[in-house]
């Protein structure tokens, strides 16, 4: 019986011989990821009335990433009860160590053929390590951590084969742009499985881009079968996968709902108007916007190969004047990184302003917030109104390439035609 | 279960941010609740009233995980939401503080529409326009949590077991 990757790891956590798309099943969590605002301080209050205890603390990962560092008594607050309730249940908090998608995977949580659940939206970036790994709310959590167990329809998986290899200045960001705009927002019930040349070039930081965003499709989760580039990775983060990689991919013959196949070489960078991912379009299709801030930031657009994107543009550069360039690496072992190699000082000299490693203002909720009738173009995932700051701001959504090139310009620009003049 | 009240009308893609926005993410959920949808109607917060149907188009709450997207809305007395499609987190959220999600192809209505909202029998009627229009039923175990109030009420219950 052929299975697709999905089938097969939902078909082991429920202890099922298959899964048919739409059934609904209890399946058994390998690891549970959730962060300060939706973890402890809504969960502890529920465990107490409850008078129940985290079914095996060894399955959980507690990340404080969203509220620090802590910029009132509120978010001190929020943070100091994360850190008393992660010692009292015995988990792992990983404490102003980054985004809670990045710091998981630089420390191996996240394994092929897992079925996970996070506490956040963009939990799916697990996909990109051949896990199934999905976000759910506080509630969801609250249940999971109690019993071990969530329920779940079967999605049905779609097939998304890019061939060829991406242009200079075009990165896995501009794939999801263009996704959203030709599939929109509702693709509740599927999952986005990627493969082909382009996919398998990829880090797994592009792989995290692609499944990080099948939130802006509304998917079910993204998900990228393991290779050497995975193994190589966990091997790198002292975790090594053990299991048979073999079994972790989707069988030949396996049923898709769809396949889709898409040329990575005729992709141009792609942006995406307020105040929606879906209204993206090519970047060279867009009349001028200026802009006042420049912002890489947050889980889908921080990581080291992100920074060295914008970095690759910005060297020997200046921000225009007017433009304000922010930067807030995703992890601290980003900016380790970073720091060793150059890149924040190549982004420095440009003039980029570095900010501590969080959600940030990609959440509405750090440093790099934005005015009534300021513009904006950012690497995160997401441009709904208000998200950033005033609900009068317009927020433009790139990749680090695309950001970096309009910092520069002060206004739109396709970052292929900086990199082309680059010394 | 059966919630009767005036429809309060938006199209597709309503996001968590215009429900529950992050600068205000901090605060209590009385504070939070003001500011709901404020971004696109600043009526709407001070004008809904407990036993209210919020009617929208398709996935209505995508994005975030935040719970208080559903909680903005149930503290202002928000009874049920219509929409043709709903993202997936929130739809799990409001069945688990115990808000029906009602999925529904075809229901037309205005702001102030008197509607009635049957989760048990998936059926959502318009008496502004006299019209029944057949909603998405949910599955058993699911209506059994929306019906005990959510899914803590629901595992105080029946002891710490597993839904669904």
């Amino acid at each position: 019986m052929s299975a697709t990757l999905v089938d097969k790891i939902l078909a082991r956590a429920s202890g099922q011989e298959r899964v048919v798309p739409g059934e609904i099943i209890t399946a058994g969590i390998d690891l549970l990821m959730m962060h300060d605002s939706g973890g402890p301080r809504r969960v502890a209050p529920r465990l107490e009335k409850l008078n129940a205890k985290v079914w095996d603390p060894s399955r959980v990962v507690v990340v404080s990433d969203h509220f620090v560092p802590a910029v009132d008594i509120e978010s001190a607050e929020i943070l100091a009860l994360t850190r008393r309730w992660a010692r009292d249940a015995g988990v792992r908090h990983y404490d102003m160590q980054g985004i809670c998608h990045v710091v998981l995977q630089e420390h191996g949580h996240v394994q092929p053929g897992m079925f996970c659940l996070g506490g956040d939206s963009h939990s799916c970036s697990g996909g990109a390590f051949g896990a199934y790994m999905i976000g759910v709310g506080a509630t969801d959590i609250t249940g999971a951590l109690v019993t071990g167990q969530t329920w779940l329809k079967v999605p049905d998986t779609v097939r998304m084969q890019w061939n060829g290899a991406l242009a200079d200045g075009v990165s896995a960001k501009d794939i999801l742009l263009f996704l959203c705009a030709t599939l929109g927002m509702g693709n509740e019930g599927l999952v986005f499985e990627y493969c082909g040349e382009a996919v398998e070039r990829m880090p797994m930081a592009e792989r995290m881009v692609l499944c990080n965003m099948a939130a802006e499709l509304g998917a079910e989760t993204g998900i990228v079968a393991a290779d050497a580039t995975t193994l190589a990775a966990l091997a790198r983060a002292g975790r090594p996968f053990e299991g048979d990689l073999g079994h972790w991919r989707s069988d030949p013959d396996a049923s898709y709902l769809h396949r889709y196949r898409f040329d990575a070489d005729a992709l141009a960078p792609q942006v995406a108007a307020p105040h929606s991912p879906a209204n993206s379009r090519p970047v060279g299709d867009y009349a001028p916007v200026r802009i006042d801030q420049a912002y890489v930031g947050a889980c889908t657009g921080a990581k080291l190969s992100d920074l060295h994107m914008a970095a690759r543009v910005l060297a020997g550069r200046k921000v225009a004047a007017g433009t304000r360039l922010l930067v807030a690496p995703a992890s601290a072992a980003t900016i380790t990184e970073a720091s060793a190699d150059g890149t924040l000082q190549t982004l420095t000299e440009a003039g980029a302003i570095i900010l501590p490693s969080g959600c940030g203002a990609c959440a509405g909720m750090g440093a790099g917030m934005l005015a009534a009738g300021e513009t904006c173009i950012a690497t995160t995932a997401r441009n709904f109104k208000g998200r950033m700051g005033s609900a009068q701001a317009d927020v433009y959504l790139a990749s680090p390439y695309t950001v970096a090139a309009t910092a520069v310009a002060g206004v739109l620009r396709d970052p292929r035609e900086l990199l082309a003049e680059s010394p | 279960m059966k919630i009767h009240g005036r429809a309060f009308v938006f199209g597709d893609n309503i996001d968590t941010d215009l429900l529950a926005p992050g600068p205000f993410m901090r605060a209590p959920i009385e504070e939070l609740a003001r500011h709901c949808l404020e971004a696109i109607d600043p009526d709407f917060a001070h004008q809904v009233r407990p036993g209210d149907v919020v009617v929208a188009g398709r996935s209505f709450g995508i994005g975030s995980s935040r719970e208080q997207a559903v909680q903005a809305l149930a503290q202002l007395g928000v009874g049920a939401v219509v929409a043709q499609s709903f993202a997936r987190i929130f739809y799990r959220n409001a069945l688990n503080l115990g808000v029906p999600a009602i999925a529904c192809a075809d229901l037309v209505a205005e702001r102030g529409d008197e509607i009635e909202v049957l989760p048990a029998e998936g059926l959502v009627i318009n008496h502004s326009r006299g019209t029944r229009h057949r909603g998405e039923l949910l599955p058993p175990r699911l209506l059994e949590i929306v019906e005990a109030g959510g899914l803590m009420p629901w595992l105080e219950r029946r002891g710490t077991g597993t839904p669904a």
